[in-house]
């Protein structure tokens, strides 16, 4: 218990304001108790709208076909597959919040999580429908999986990294989902039993699945998140792994690389990071929960997105050195491609460049770590530059590959792809107002659990106990002698 | 499923909770069950819970879904349809580790979720006797069942005595039951 003090006085206090539990369970149930803001609404009209306009370009693609995305036989893969990458790349940061931390016993993860999770699973499920659209003929999709079939023993291809992506990402969304669920569960019985109104009674009376908090239960519940998240370390790994061995295993220049798996999942922290704090500065100020989610999270947070996207820096510059190191022509041509001023998708990569690598690197700065107006500014550079990065791997590797007869022109999207997008951020929103409204976004549990070790009020308290302690023991010292 | 009797003695700080389950076990009440807002490490122990095995099945799982993919996908190329894929062997090994590792998390996890709702009879539309709605909030719960050896009036002042800050007697059924929590039902099963 002593060390457990010591610790905590060290540390700030990760829950501001003179709480009790209580006024935890008070905090963050409120907005779920309370009528839609109009804020909310707003938000969520258009949310929903950009969600119908992106049924519609899907709608488009599927009864005209791929041509709708301008694709061609040289750049086979746009902004469809940019999108896939990046929406995945989002997803990752709920999963290493919520697990990898969970497994190194960072007390700052508890205020996140939850949103986080959330996040993960709203992103997964963006992404996916990138691939899926992308076969043309949607209405196939099913040919991906293997079963028994009827059209003789024919067999998917298991040596595939397109069919490695088909489990991976439905694993990965499967996991997350069981992940945020059964950590809900507690909370949703919390909700549960403060309800007034019938409804809502019966609702969340489905969703908490009867819990009751009995001891027993809870240590089966902490045994079942502790393994969950033990699984879902390596999984979140593996599966950018994968997606980034769809570009490795190819014989493309550019893609070809060894470096991509641990690059592809720095990136994908990065980004994901960026976006925990895009979502989590306005839902924090909205909701009122900024003595949950405090500078500290933030800061705490941005030295993550420092690190990682310094990582990604040292990734670009390893590129750049073994494709010069490798003196291979068409890797020095397709890496030509990219930085060279005079070729036509050179403004994409300088912009990758300093959105990733160049302005993360304001985060050294304490002052601009704990500023949130920048901090807010720089997810959303970061999240552009982290989409920039998928777009140079893929357009600038294959718009120029090795015969002059088949280059292309300059793709540009249609209004449809992007419009295909753009529906991905309506879902994206629509899910997440939702989540927000109807579901607690901190993890009440979790914060009690930690808000005697780590509450402010408590602290003090804490403070003072081992300075009487410290005042007896000089006392009793004093008379020995 | 029997109706019973308990007392029920509310707690409103852990620290006073952990001193009260040592005494009332100490003393040979038999406690039905604390319910708490949040996991308290230790209670389990102090209460004499034995660990679960959880953890036991979810390796079980895992090693039947490595086994799953491993055997599937060897069958198919090597047994079944043995294709030419590039001239590449037909037993690919390390091609098929990222989907033996991912059927591997996938059936570990799923199994494991099952399992804990099949354990605490977890599910959508089942309903169980809460001793007092604040469990959930800022209380700690201890329910003590009463039984033929034990008096009503001698487990609500040891109670008291232990810190409890509101006592009452409640009869509830202890198993679980499909239900509602807007209504008041007669239960499905009352034997």
């Amino acid at each position: 218990m002593a060390s457990l003090r010591y610790e905590s006085q060290v540390r700030q206090p990760l829950v501001t304001g003179a709480k009790s539990y209580h006024q935890v369970t008070e905090d963050i149930v409120r907005p779920i108790e309370m009528k839609p803001t109009r804020l909310w609404k707003i938000g969520f009209t258009i949310s929903v709208a950009l969600l119908l306009f992106g049924v519609y370009s899907v709608y488009r693609e599927v009864v005209y076909g791929i041509g709708e995305w301008n694709l061609n036989k040289t750049i086979g893969w746009g902004w469809d597959i940019t999108n896939f990458v990046w929406w995945v790349g989002i997803g990752h940061a709920g999963t290493l919040i919520s697990a990898i931390l969970l497994l190194f016993r960072q007390g700052w993860r508890t205020g996140v999580n939850r949103a986080a999770e959330a996040m993960t699973i709203f992103a997964v499920m963006c992404a996916g429908q990138f691939p899926i659209f992308h076969m043309g003929r949607v209405w196939m999709a099913f040919f991906v999986l293997p079963y028994p079939n009827s059209r003789g023993p024919l067999w998917v291809n298991f040596n595939s990294p397109l069919l490695w992506d088909v489990f991976a990402i439905s694993t990965y969304f499967t996991v997350s989902l069981l992940f945020w669920y059964s950590g809900l569960i507690p909370d949703l019985a919390t909700v549960r039993d403060r309800a007034k109104e019938k409804w809502r009674k019966h609702l969340y009376g489905v969703l908490a699945f009867g819990w009751t908090g009995s001891t027993k239960h809870w240590q089966r519940h902490e045994a079942l998140s502790l393994v969950l998240a033990g699984l879902s370390t390596p999984l979140v790994l593996s599966v950018h792994t994968i997606v980034s061995f769809d570009f490795a295993t190819s014989v493309i220049p550019g893609w070809h690389t060894t470096i991509f798996p641990p690059y592809f999942v720095a990136g994908a922290i990065f980004s994901g990071f960026a976006m925990v704090q895009t979502l989590l500065i306005i839902t924090r100020k909205v909701l009122n929960l900024e003595d949950y989610i405090t500078m500290e999270h933030i800061e705490v947070m941005n030295k993550v997105i420092v690190l990682t996207g310094s990582i990604v820096g040292i990734a670009y510059i390893t590129e750049l050195f073994i494709s010069w190191y490798g003196q291979n022509p068409y890797e020095m041509a397709a890496f030509k491609n990219r930085y060279d001023l005079s070729t036509p998708y050179a403004w994409s990569y300088w912009l990758m460049m300093s959105c990733n690598v160049i302005a993360p690197q304001f985060f050294w700065f304490r002052k601009l770590r704990r500023n949130l107006l920048f901090t807010f500014f720089m997810s959303i550079i970061v999240n552009v530059g982290m989409w920039f990065e998928r777009f140079v791997i893929i357009v600038t590797s294959i718009y120029r590959d090795y015969i002059p007869s088949s280059w292309s022109t300059y793709y540009a999207p249609t209004i449809w792809e992007v419009g295909f997008y753009l529906g991905t951020f309506g879902l994206f929103f629509t899910c997440y107002f939702l989540f927000s409204k109807y579901f607690p976004v901190i993890a009440i549990a979790e914060i009690k659990h930690i808000l005697k070790k780590n509450g402010e009020s408590y602290k003090d308290d804490m403070e003072k106990e081992e300075q009487s302690t410290v005042e007896h023991f000089a006392h009793e010292h004093a008379h020995a002698h | 499923m029997a109706v019973k009797k308990f007392v029920v003695g509310c707690f409103d700080d852990e620290k006073v909770l952990f001193p009260a389950v040592k005494k009332v076990r100490k003393a040979g009440y038999k406690i039905h069950d604390v319910y708490t807002p949040f996991p308290i490490h230790g209670l389990d122990q102090a209460m004499g819970l034995r660990d679960t095995s959880l953890h036991t099945a979810g390796f079980i799982y895992g090693i039947t879904g490595t086994t799953t993919a491993l055997t599937f996908m060897s069958w198919v190329f090597t047994k079944d349809w043995p294709l030419n894929i590039g001239g590449k062997p037909h037993f690919p090994l390390p091609a098929f580790i990222p989907i033996t590792f991912e059927l591997t998390v996938l059936f570990s996890a799923v199994g494991m979720v099952l399992t804990f709702c099949y354990l605490c009879q977890l599910a959508p539309f089942v309903k169980k006797h809460h001793f007092h709605l604040r469990a959930t909030d800022d209380l700690f719960v201890m329910a003590i069942e009463l039984t033929g050896k034990t008096n009503e009036a001698d487990v609500k002042a040891f109670l008291e005595n232990a810190g409890a800050k509101e006592i009452n007697v409640q009869e509830a059924e202890t198993g679980w039951w499909l239900g509602r929590y807007d209504k008041e039902q007669a239960l499905y099963q009352t034997k």
